[in-house]
């Protein structure tokens, strides 16, 4: 089955013209028709488009038109409702958004495009990305493929489902405090997301600008660094994205043995502030299984101490909310989206909003509108903007003996659906180990390392990198995939 | 250390949205949790400390001042929820 396949699986057989690039996309779309009813990733797909772009790529494969310059030639991947493919909708999960089509591509999109690749689907998320269980979406609930009575995680639990439910062959998402690691832990994938201002932003709908990241879905390590090679880089269009040169991520992993690229002699710190009360203990099982692989794989582990561990959560939504109440401030009515009419302008503006944003974004509008308002302004976000460099010299200092740290991705394996969903603290602390990522701007990566007994449910790795330490991470991912079977095991669907 | 009262009308009317009066009931519950957690900032001593605004701190970040293609005005247009003569239509500002 097409829609099974690795990237780097499918472009060998395109190459060899054992299939064509519309047989593949036609995989992926039957896939869709037979399980996306289950599981809601998509929020739509456009199959005539999709269809079309495999004929164009079919068309440049007979003529020789793959490899290098084009490394995701003919390879259908999808993308989260929150980046823009011309043409396209794009809604952010939200009513606000009305029937809004890109009149542009994101970066991203282009460079996916450019680099031959199929970019269809619109795919579910929380709305604006806030949330942790893709429940936040204004049009349907994403379900846990491995159990569809649980969450995928979020925000981009879409993404994360449609991978791990083979309808597509990677996805892109974003991460602004975990978004991509924690559904990627929860639905049995690999999440990789990159530093900040590694990958530009322009056509990225903004949530926290300073937080917000864009990466990768894949089935393996592999993947992640041929698609991380093909967005990232610097991007005149994105001020805050880096000058920094782009490594060939791909080569890092190539030539390897079979048992993966050598780590002997890397040094993984494991926080111990990182053992919480509320840590699963199949959880921390699995991860404390796979700290040892790691050091039978020739790594030395070495404890560390991220001292302030337990400020990051709230940090984190003084930064971000403050952060969101002003970047939402663009859904207004005028421009784009949905409007509701007011007898003037302010008026207009407050009824479109109250009724166009769901619970959660108007949790966080509130929030941060609060921490930013005349009085508190010094007594939250400052604060707040202070303790994020303390954080981020946590990190700093700790990179000075390790070259990465390890530590679970979540807490706990995928929660039921309505589970958290009336207590929204609750839901905020289930980002406690991807949060501090974000607020220091470092990458960081989660891979399959477990499942849970029963029910059996994925449980995910994280490793954090330095700032633009992306190959370190993926060489170790995938020395410890190589030498593990999880990434292989599938959902019964 | 107990939060102060958040004040929801008004911090909506900041935000220029709406609430229903259900809403900021439920708000106003949520928003006092959320903002006792967060007290916990407190604790620490940030005397002296940099605020942190981007994690890669980058200054000054310019580019030609050049005329570059840019989207069109009826592209510009196109997603308006309404319109008319090449206008963004809003509701009357001065009487």
């Amino acid at each position: 089955m097409l829609n099974q396949l690795t990237i780097s699986g499918l472009a060998a057989k395109l190459a060899g013209r054992e299939v064509s690039a519309r047989e593949t996309m036609q995989s992926c779309l039957d896939r869709i028709q037979r399980v996306d009813g289950k599981i809601h990733a998509f929020i739509s797909h456009d199959d005539r488009d999709a269809l079309a772009q495999a004929d164009a790529a079919d068309k440049l494969l007979s003529q020789g038109g793959s490899g290098a310059s084009r490394p995701l030639l003919g390879v259908p991947v999808a993308v989260k409702d929150v980046i823009a493919v011309k043409n396209q909708p794009l809604n952010c999960g939200s009513n606000i958004t009305g029937k809004f089509i890109s009149p542009y591509d994101a970066t991203v999109v282009e460079k996916l495009k450019a680099a031959g690749a199929i970019v269809f689907g619109r795919l579910n998320m929380d709305e604006f990305a806030m949330g942790s269980s893709t429940e936040n979406s204004a049009f349907r609930i994403t379900r846990n493929p491995w159990d569809v009575e649980r969450i995928p995680g979020g925000s981009s639990g879409g993404s994360a489902a449609a991978v791990a439910a083979d309808e597509c062959l990677a996805a892109l998402g974003s991460d602004t405090g975990g978004s991509i690691r924690q559904p990627a832990a929860l639905c049995g994938c690999v999440g990789l997301k990159p530093t900040y201002g590694r990958v530009s932003r322009y056509g990225l709908v903004a949530f926290a600008s300073s937080l917000d990241q864009i990466g990768t879905f894949t089935k393996d390590v592999r993947d992640a660094a041929t698609l991380l090679g093909v967005i990232a880089g610097h991007d005149s269009r994105d001020s805050t994205s880096v000058p920094q040169p782009l490594p060939d991520y791909s080569a890092a992993l190539t030539g390897t043995s079979p048992d993966g690229p050598p780590i002997k002699g890397l040094k993984l710190g494991l926080p111990k502030e990182y053992l919480i009360g509320g840590l699963n203990a199949e959880v921390k099982a699995a991860v404390d299984a796979a700290v040892k692989q790691f050091e039978n794989l020739g790594a030395e582990i070495v404890e560390i101490s991220l001292p302030h561990t337990d400020y990051a959560i709230a940090t984190y939504y003084i930064v971000a909310t403050a952060e969101a109440s002003a970047n939402l401030a663009r859904f207004d009515g005028i421009r784009y989206g949905a409007r509701v009419d007011g007898h003037d302008p302010i008026e207009l503006y407050s009824r479109t909003r109250g009724a166009g944003f769901g619970a959660e974004v108007k949790r966080r509008i509130i929030l941060g509108t609060y921490v930013l308002s005349s009085g508190y302004y010094d007594a939250y976000y400052l604060r707040a903007q202070k303790v994020r460099t303390l954080i981020r010299n946590d990190f700093l200092k700790a990179f000075e003996t390790v070259d990465a740290i390890v530590t679970p991705t979540s807490p706990t394996a995928a929660f039921k659906i309505g589970e958290k969903s009336d207590d929204p603290l609750q839901m905020y602390l289930s980002d406690i180990f991807t949060i501090s990522c974000n607020l220091a701007g470092i990458c960081g990566i989660s891979v399959p390392c477990g499942f849970t007994e029963s029910p059996k449910l994925p449980i995910g790795l994280q490793l954090l990198g330095k700032p633009f330490g992306e190959e370190t991470l993926l060489k170790l991912a995938q020395a410890y995939e190589m030498n593990t079977a999880w990434h292989k095991e599938k959902p019964a669907l | 250390m107990a939060a102060p009262e958040i004040d929801i009308k008004y911090v909506a009317h900041l935000a220029r949205l709406h609430l229903t009066p259900d809403e900021e009931k439920k708000l106003g519950a949520q928003l006092g949790g959320i903002l006792n957690y967060i007290e916990k900032l407190k604790e620490l001593d940030v005397e002296g400390v940099e605020p942190t605004a981007h994690a890669v701190p980058m200054v000054n970040v310019t580019r030609a001042d050049e005329i570059r293609p840019s989207l069109s005005h009826d592209d510009a247009l196109r997603n308006a929820p309404k319109q008319a003569s090449g206008l963004f239509i809003v509701p009357k500002i001065v009487e």
